[in-house]
């Protein structure tokens, strides 16, 4: 009996042997393996805007108008209208969605806390960001376009509609991260609750907001299905957005895509990558004011 | 107590204590801002299901239980929509298929393999997927990869021609445009998304699991199928439903590379049509039943959506007050 205890067996710690270890290995090269796949669309689609885009892209071609028909070649006019529009547009929505979203969530965060409205916001905002961008485009067109016909500020409004629950997400994700001290200590000298949250709470969380609105831009600014019938196709600047047809570049985009001439493959690709360049600065500085400015993160 | 509120300037001269006194007006106006922007998000949905559905509504009165066949034709006045229904289901499907293994691949990689500084820049770099915009996949979709995928149908329907099943679903192909070139490229589309839900939720696996996994000896991909993934299967469903409502309602790239034909065939590699991708694209020329019938289209494709995505975040919350709780 003394001599099997003094033999207990050491724990065996060498690696796996065997099946067991082969299987570890061929899943762990088919998780990265799963990595690769994504890169290779990724790559495939950005060197192929780049390479036709870049030959078609001009100080012209940015800054000429108008529009020409598509049967004109490449060098013909420039892409113009689209550029502003799609400026004005984004920039309107912009000023529309964000205030609104962060107000929301202050509401959600500093206001509603955890009383079922709150919570019935909160969820029906998420399930808002699935709502496909068409349905917001035929929504603007039955409540606003059928009686206030085609402009910009309608475009403004299905891109809002799409910006708003983005928003109110990522600004409550960055409010719930205020540590609760801050709030305290305002409340403490006396502060009321709208000046706590004006100018301890908000400057607190100033930089992820930003953050998240700005990619909250990137997204809208290369929506098309909202636009189609809110804002029309022109081919000349329209500087009103308020009124009147307009048109932006993920519209003029889809309608060269579909054509068998050569130029206005071009103008497409020339305006993909127009697009494509905006998209990318916006994540760009997003991720930078994330860096720069986040005080409190996860 | 009385010479507290004597010589505190901001109570007025009524109030009995200064911890009763009401809030200031500007206090109360921000509260009710506040919930007035919190109540917009109620307020457009409830519109747009009501506004959309006014539009849409002689549709309804007009075809009844018909909007469910297979006869679409304007010029004739038919409205059927099954055929879009059918090719929403075939291209979401497809493109879930593809995204969902490749997408929990990923999430696993960050959580469990690489190092944890290598894991931002892989997101960022997954992310930039969802920054390319639709459209843009759907003009590279057109241009590039359906007359590119178009010479691998060739190959793959001339393979299979003959075998029973196989062979009405991968037949030779008419051009690159198709529901398998939807339901790829909707897949790059959805994947991030899948992907950043299923590492949050992975990333809630308590350590002491894994760690107890490993004292027991487990490689790690006993691990992760030991104590990752039972842990996170909710969680991992409602990122998928997610996933599904994203392939769903995605519009623009699909109407580009679907090859608009209103038709319901197994024949993966034929032309076809969805839901979002018929609204895009004759919209524009509709009136009257025709324009109710396509409105009609977006209510249904508005409630499928809904309910995959109060499904999913359903899912994704009840898992997450689980996993807090356990």
């Amino acid at each position: 009996m003394a001599a099997v205890t003094a033999e207990t067996r050491q724990p065996d710690l060498r690696e796996a042997k065997g099946w067991r270890r082969t299987k570890n290995r061929i899943m762990t090269v088919l998780m990265v393996t799963s990595f690769v796949v994504v890169l290779i669309p990724l790559g495939f689609v950005l060197f192929t805007v780049i390479a036709k885009g870049a030959s078609v892209i001009s100080w012209s071609f940015l800054t000429g108008s108008p529009i020409p028909p598509i049967v004109a070649p490449a060098d013909v006019g420039g892409m113009w209208p689209a550029v502003i529009g799609t400026i004005e547009i984004t920039a309107l929505a912009t000023v529309m969605a964000v205030p609104l979203g962060i107000l929301g969530a202050v509401y959600l965060n500093e206001y509603g806390g955890k009383n079922w409205l709150a919570g019935l916001i909160g969820f029906m905002s998420d399930v808002m960001t699935g709502v496909p961008s068409i349905v917001m485009g035929l929504f603007i067109f039955s409540i606003w376009v059928l009686h206030f016909g085609f402009s910009g500020l309608a475009g403004a409004f299905a891109l809002g509609c799409l910006m708003l629950p983005i928003v109110i997400r990522s600004s409550y994700e960055m409010l719930r991260l205020v540590p609760n001290s801050l709030r305290e200590g305002s409340y403490a000298l006396g502060s009321t609750k709208a000046r706590v949250t004006a100018t301890v709470v908000l400057p607190a969380a100033i930089g992820g907001i930003v953050s998240g609105a700005l990619l909250a831009v990137a997204r809208a600014a290369g929506e098309t299905a909202p636009l189609l019938f809110t804002i029309l196709v022109v081919t000349t600047p329209n500087y009103n957005v308020f009124s009147g047809a307009n048109t932006s570049l993920p519209s003029q985009i889809f309608a060269n895509a579909n054509q068998p001439y050569p130029g206005a493959q071009d103008r497409g690709w020339g305006a993909a990558l127009t697009l494509v360049a905006i998209c990318f600065i916006l994540m760009i500085v997003a991720r930078i004011v994330t860096a720069r400015f986040a005080r409190y993160s996860r | 107590m009385s010479t507290i509120t004597k010589v505190d300037p901001a109570v007025p001269a009524g109030s009995t204590h200064p911890l009763e006194q009401r809030r200031p007006l500007g206090d109360r106006v921000f509260a009710i801002v506040a919930l007035g922007s919190g109540l917009l998000v109620l307020v457009i949905l409830v519109l747009i299901a009501v506004t959309t559905s006014q539009q849409a509504a002689s549709w309804f009165s007009a075809e009844g239980l018909k909007i469910f066949t297979n006869t679409w034709n304007p010029a004739a006045n038919q409205f059927g929509a099954l055929a879009f229904i059918y090719g929403t289901a075939i291209t979401s499907v497809i493109a879930l298929i593809m995204a969902v293994p490749v997408s929990v691949g990923i999430a696993l990689m960050l959580t469990e393999v690489v190092p944890y500084r290598w894991s931002r820049p892989i997101v960022y770099v997954v992310d930039l997927l969802a920054v390319v915009p639709s459209v843009v996949w759907g003009l590279w979709g057109i241009l590039v990869f359906a007359p590119w995928l178009n010479h691998i149908y060739a190959h793959i329907g001339s393979a299979v021609t003959g075998i029973p099943v196989v062979g009405s679903l991968f037949g030779p192909p008419t051009s690159g445009a198709s529901f398998m070139t939807a339901g790829i490229i909707l897949a790059f589309m959805i994947t991030p998304i899948v992907t950043s839900l299923s590492r949050e939720v992975i990333a809630t696996v308590p350590a002491i699991d894994k760690e107890g996994a490993y004292a027991l000896g487990a490689t790690r991909w006993e691990m992760i199928t030991g104590a990752v993934l039972p842990h996170s299967q909710g969680g991992i469903v409602g990122a998928v439903l997610l996933g599904l409502g994203r392939a769903m309602g995605e519009t623009i790239a699909v109407a580009l590379v679907i090859g608009s034909s209103a038709v319901i065939t197994p024949h993966l590699f034929a032309p076809g049509y969805n839901m979002a991708a018929v609204i895009a694209n004759q919209f524009g020329e509709a009136s009257g039943t025709f324009r109710a019938a396509l409105m009609g289209i977006g209510v249904l494709l508005f409630v499928f959506t809904i309910i995959i995505n109060v499904l999913a975040r359903g899912i994704v919350e009840r898992n997450a007050r689980l996993k807090r709780g356990a």
